[in-house]
């Protein structure tokens, strides 16, 4: 990581130091509109974000940011555990050691409970689910509504391919 | 309706606060998102272990879903129309009806349907609050205020956004403000709010809400233990971050707009106290982000290169800040501004 604990000060006092050595307020007027990260931030897409921040008569206003690299770091961990899951999934799902169901259900980043809860259902009753011969004698009903909360195809959720 | 404004798309950094905001504007209350946030009480943190989330505790920096509409209902007198559906093919009627009518209606909706976020953010999180202002064929137009254009969404996609199971369901919960008081007295709904807000951070009887909610998150964080299983401490403080920097807090998880809000309540009362406690939550903003990095530098780490001690010593100087901030309003503002 490039920055580190004190990128805020640090970056605080080469802006300021730009302006000569008199200015001594950033101890008292702080995130100023160009100390805004930007930082283009993958996750985001491009997207920017509204925030308020100080401007140069130390007035709150409105501005953007294109994202911080802290939170992209902290959302890319959490996905990366998801999609961490999702492979060690498929590959039981391929030895039939468990249903697609658990495959998709860390895809598309969600646990048990969280499944259950969309699916409307108890967090024993999707666990059940993930056990190959329950899921391969599912009613047509459950499997419609898992896959309308996966998004695919009740084809895809049954037919799960052999490679990536 | 005629004396009604039109909409005009605005970016917010908060889905809630950002909704309320065009809502009042649009009948003629015109106030800022800060202030809309301020006045309403938005502002807390709380941090439970015992409910979670995704196997996460339940960590916020603001008051619950819902509670900014209710604090604009108490604290500006406004009146909302609310409603909440059994049915899916009621609520797209009248919602079709409300709109066609001209009409401009909130909805809370789940982040997880809606395919116009950046794939990366869509979590089952079920308290995300749009405008719906009209529509075009199968397609309804909305107005987002986290994004920075209006965009559409299919009717079927917003059926499933409005009714989504699980933790804090919508169940096609709609609103709008059906009386709006435009000359409403800011200055006591200002002080009424600051007295809760400071009340609660400084008082709140359980020990994790509030400041001591701050040190009871420094004491668990302190008592991680790294060597055992570094992959579950980094995904906890991964998690404190998410909730603190992700869409919708403005960073530093609200507190610059918090500070954005007492320094404008300043200006309009006249109240220097107030200015001031806006630059003591400034810097408490400041020293949250400085802890959301060290935190996400722990993420990164592959090895344990890290102190969870240090990083708890960083939050409890977030606790010590906002106790000053808190304690500054309470003794110079909330203390000197009842009898004007």
């Amino acid at each position: 990581m490039k920055n580190d604990v004190f990128m805020l000060q640090r970056q605080r006092c080469r802006l300021l130091s730009d302006k000569g050595p008199c200015v001594n307020d950033y101890e008292d007027v702080a995130m100023k509109i160009f100390e805004v990260p930007q930082d283009k931030i993958k996750t985001l897409q491009g997207i920017k974000k509204a925030l308020y921040a100080v401007d140069d008569q130390g007035n709150y206003t409105r501005t953007t940011t294109s994202g911080w690299e802290a939170e992209e770091i902290v959302l890319t961990q959490v996905i990366d555990d998801f999609e961490e899951k999702a492979k060690a999934a498929a590959l039981l799902v391929r030895n039939n050691e468990t249903s697609p169901i658990e495959y998709f259900m860390y895809k598309k980043w969600m646990d048990p409970l969280t499944l259950a809860q969309a699916v409307g259902l108890y967090r024993w009753q999707v666990k059940r689910h993930f056990k190959p011969h329950v899921f391969k004698k599912l009613a047509d009903k459950t499997l419609n509504e898992y896959a309308r909360i996966f998004g695919v195809s009740v084809g895809a959720l049954q037919n799960f391919p052999e490679e990536d | 309706m005629a004396d009604l404004m039109p909409l005009e798309h605005r970016q917010y950094a908060h889905c809630e606060s950002g909704v309320v905001t065009a809502l009042l504007r649009r009948r003629g209350l015109d106030l800022s998102e800060p202030m809309v946030f301020g006045i309403t009480g938005g502002l807390t943190f709380a941090y439970i272990p015992l409910i979670k989330i995704t196997n996460m505790p339940i960590i916020s920096y603001r008051m619950f879903p819902g509670s900014i509409i209710k604090g604009a209902v108490k604290n500006l007198a406004v009146e909302f129309k609310t409603r909440r559906y059994r049915d899916k093919r009621e609520a797209l009627a009248e919602l079709t009806q409300l709109v066609d009518g001209g009409e401009i209606v909130g909805l809370q909706t789940s982040v997880y349907w809606l395919p116009y976020f950046p794939p990366e953010m869509r979590f089952q999180f079920n308290a995300h609050n749009l405008i719906v202002y009209g529509r075009a064929g199968e397609e309804f137009l909305v107005s987002d205020p986290v994004f920075e254009h209006p965009v559409r969404i299919k009717t079927e996609d917003l059926q499933n956004a409005r009714f989504a199971r699980g933790t804090l369901a919508p169940r096609g919960f709609l609103y709008y403000p059906v009386r709006v008081n435009a000359a409403i007295d800011l200055r006591e709904a200002i002080r009424k709010s600051i007295k809760r807000t400071v009340h609660m951070m400084l008082y709140a009887p359980m020990p994790f809400i509030g400041i001591k909610g701050i040190h009871y998150l420094a004491k668990k964080i302190e008592r991680l233990n790294v060597r055992k299983d570094l992959r579950t401490v980094r995904l906890f403080l991964g998690h404190i971050v998410r909730m603190q920097e992700e869409i919708g807090t403005g960073g530093g998880g609200f507190r610059f707009m918090y500070a954005a809000f007492l320094q404008e309540a300043g200006q309009l009362l006249g109240s220097p106290p107030l200015g001031e406690a806006s630059q003591m939550m400034t810097e408490a903003g400041d020293m949250w982000r400085r802890f959301a990095l060290a935190c996400a530098r722990a993420c990164k780490s592959k090895t344990t290169d890290f102190d969870v001690g240090e990083i708890a010593q960083l939050l409890r100087k977030c606790a010590t800040q906002e106790k000053l901030v808190y304690s500054h309003l309470k003794s110079k503002y909330l203390s000197t501004s009842k009898t004007e």
